[in-house]
């Protein structure tokens, strides 16, 4: 049930990484049998680096950035893996160094910007005690730095003493991205930022995003669905599926030239916008049930080159070209079981 | 300030038609008190008496506008006429005296339940599962599910009468005199804390379930998390961002009660013979007494109407979302 370990040293193009997640493994625990939303998750940021993670609903990306800064809501509990974070194992952190890690290090842009402000304070209120627990600030510092904050992100400051309620869409995401740019970490998570938005406001976020990146230089975590928009801003790209990650390749190779059946099956989802007309096929069958995920390689109920021994044996998620790793059986052992049984 | 004078036009109204009906409901029965009043007398009363009780009521044979007209500027000098079972006594002077006891028992009760099952539902949610979380809530609701007046009545039995800890009795001690001396006020607490108690200890495990429910679907909402990954204090992100939030469903139901506060205490009443408004609606109808009658249902109504409007300007505190 498990995937092999991976070497450290190849999952990071060069240097030493930012972050690096070993194995991770996180289990919702319900009444009828523990579900593993991600079950051995591996991968390396190195600083300054843009690694996408894409999958469909479901596929646990979000509960990997959860597990990163620990806020994960019961019954879900990490049960294994270690995230090493600059030298420093999070997952052994006490609630205090937690507390000093979260925001610091990693600061997160979180899914829907609806819901992500606090209905009752107002926007400057949330930016600054956000800054107030972490600096020895006073309250006036606090105060110019977030309106600092608003102009770096391309809103009025005078918006500061708004509800959220009072904020469009698109501000109130802006709004989102200023908290979390509050305190400069080296690394963001981006939990599809833009999903909730028009196409338009979309792309002046994912262009401020992209700005912002440059200027200060901290690595992103960036998760959605929209593989499109991903190739546009990944370095590289990990994909995963059923808890899993499949797939792993810089970002534009991984679109050029994409191996695992099931990362070919989501670009095939989406449109291209320029280019021949083509079908779009998509990918039949549906998420599987991951209290009972399917035996062998989890895809294979769904894939169309599927062989019979791919039900019963898991492939290692190997790198099958330099910075390219895939986890399946059609590049690692083409031609059956390397057992010899029964193919 | 749109919303404040839109909710005012509402309460406007809304007391309007109480104070109507109030008016118009003894004079669409068949018969009058006085009638009643002279039935039970069987016949040992004299017209003229009959033509005073009569007048007293405020009861004539004008025509309806005119005798509407003259309720309305009663209402206004707050004369609500004369008290059959306390006469010759005002109405007014009556309920005063009942309402003054009934607001401090029920409003004390309703506040100090609100308050503690509200802290002890917060903590509940955070720490759920946890020690407090699987102890309290059930034992809140196990004790809150025996019939009201059996729990008073076992409470007054041993800690009043069998053990004589606390007065089982009264809002005050015999012999005393209302004045503003300690002897005084430390004998309305001492009277007040069984009462009082019984009312919490009913009342404190729906307080406690309905903070817990609504404080356990808040703690899911991104807001938290966001909070909780922004390095926030623990209590912080328990108080000022969930607990906050999970308040302001609560507040609909906690002003509903202090609005049935005036009619609730009925029982409490009762059994502690605590000389509140219940105890006086219960004389007022056993003694046939229409004015007093017609007023406590009067109060009541717009108790209730005025808690609400309370509510709705805590509500315009509370949630900036309203004020727009």
């Amino acid at each position: 049930m498990s995937t092999t370990p991976v070497k450290d040293a190849t999952l990071t193009p060069n240097g030493k990484p930012l972050l690096s997640v070993r194995d991770l493994r996180v289990q919702y625990m319900t009444a009828r049998a523990p579900v593993r939303a991600v079950d051995g998750v591996s991968f390396d940021i190195a600083p300054g680096e843009v690694l996408g993670l894409a999958g469909e609903s479901g596929s646990g990306k979000s509960t990997v950035a959860q597990a990163l800064l620990r806020i994960l809501n019961p019954p879900a509990v990490i049960a294994g893996g270690t995230i090493d974070f600059q030298g420093r194992d999070i997952l052994a952190m006490s609630d205090r160094e937690l507390e000093q890690f979260r925001w610091q290090d990693l600061s997160m842009v979180f899914q829907s910007a609806m819901n992500a402000l606090n209905p009752v304070m107002t926007v400057e209120d949330q930016i600054i005690d956000t800054i107030l627990s972490h600096r020895a600030m006073n309250e006036t510092r606090a105060r110019k730095r977030a309106r600092e904050l608003f102009e770096i992100v391309g809103i009025d400051p005078s918006r500061l003493h708004s509800y959220p309620h009072e904020l469009s869409g698109g501000m109130r995401q802006r709004a989102v991205i200023a908290i979390a740019l509050a305190l400069q970490p080296p690394m963001m998570i981006m939990d599809e930022p833009t999903t909730a938005l028009d196409v338009v406001v979309q792309k002046e976020i994912m262009q401020q995003i992209e700005d912002l990146k440059n200027e200060m230089g901290f690595s992103i975590l960036f998760i959605t669905h929209d593989l499109s928009l991903l190739v546009e801003v990944s370095d590289r790209i990990a994909i995963m599926y059923a808890g899993q990650i499949v797939e792993l390749a810089p970002a534009r190779e991984l679109y050029e030239r994409p191996l695992h059946p099931y990362t070919q099956g989501l670009l095939n989802s989406f449109p291209a916008l320029t280019g021949p007309k083509e079908r779009v096929t998509g990918i039949p069958g549906s998420p599987p049930d991951m209290a009972a995920p399917p035996s062998g390689c989890r895809f294979h109920p769904r894939c169309s080159k599927v062989r019979g021994f791919h039900a019963r044996l898991v492939p290692p998620l190997t790198e099958v070209e330099p910075g390219h790793f895939v986890a399946c059986h059609l590049y690692t052992s083409p031609d059956g079981p390397p057992d010899g049984g029964p193919g | 300030m749109n919303y404040i004078l839109r909710r005012l036009g509402f309460y406007f109204v809304a007391a309007w038609a109480s104070i109507t009906l109030n008016f118009l409901l003894p004079r669409l029965m068949p018969g009058d008190p006085a009638d009643a009043v002279l039935a039970s007398a069987q016949g040992r009363l004299d017209p003229s008496t009959i033509a005073a009780m009569r007048e007293a009521y405020g009861l004539s044979d004008d025509p309806l506008l005119v005798q509407y007209w003259s309720y309305l500027q009663g209402l206004a000098r707050l004369d609500f006429g004369i008290s059959t079972a306390f006469f010759p006594s005002p109405v007014m002077d009556v309920v005063q005296t009942g309402l003054t006891w009934t607001l401090l028992l029920g409003g004390v009760a309703t506040i100090i339940a609100f308050v503690l099952g509200t802290l002890i539902g917060v903590f509940s949610a955070w720490r759920r599962g946890g020690i407090v979380d699987s102890a309290v809530p059930p034992l809140a609701l196990f004790i809150g599910s025996f019939p009201y007046f059996w729990l008073a009545t076992v409470v007054v039995f041993y800690v009043g009468f069998r053990w004589e800890i606390l007065p089982e009795a009264y809002a005050y001690g015999l012999g005393l005199s209302p004045a503003f001396s300690w002897q005084f006020i430390s004998s309305v607490m001492t009277h007040l804390i069984l009462p009082a108690l019984t009312v919490v200890l009913v009342s404190l495990g729906g307080w406690i379930l309905g903070m817990r429910n609504t404080m356990v679907s808040t703690l899911s909402e991104d807001y938290v998390s966001l909070a909780e990954a922004k390095g926030l204090s623990q209590r912080r992100v328990m108080l000022r961002y969930a607990a906050r939030n999970a308040l302001l469903p609560n507040m609909t139901s906690f002003g509903m009660s202090l609005g049935f506060v005036l009619s609730g205490s009925l029982i409490t009443e009762s059994v502690f013979n605590y000389p509140g408004l219940g105890n006086q609606l219960v004389q007022s109808v056993s003694l046939r007494d229409f004015p007093l009658m017609q007023t406590l249902f009067l109060f009541i109504t717009i108790s209730v109407l005025a808690a609400n409007l309370l509510v709705d300007l805590l509500y315009l505190r509370l949630d900036p979302r309203v004020r727009t």
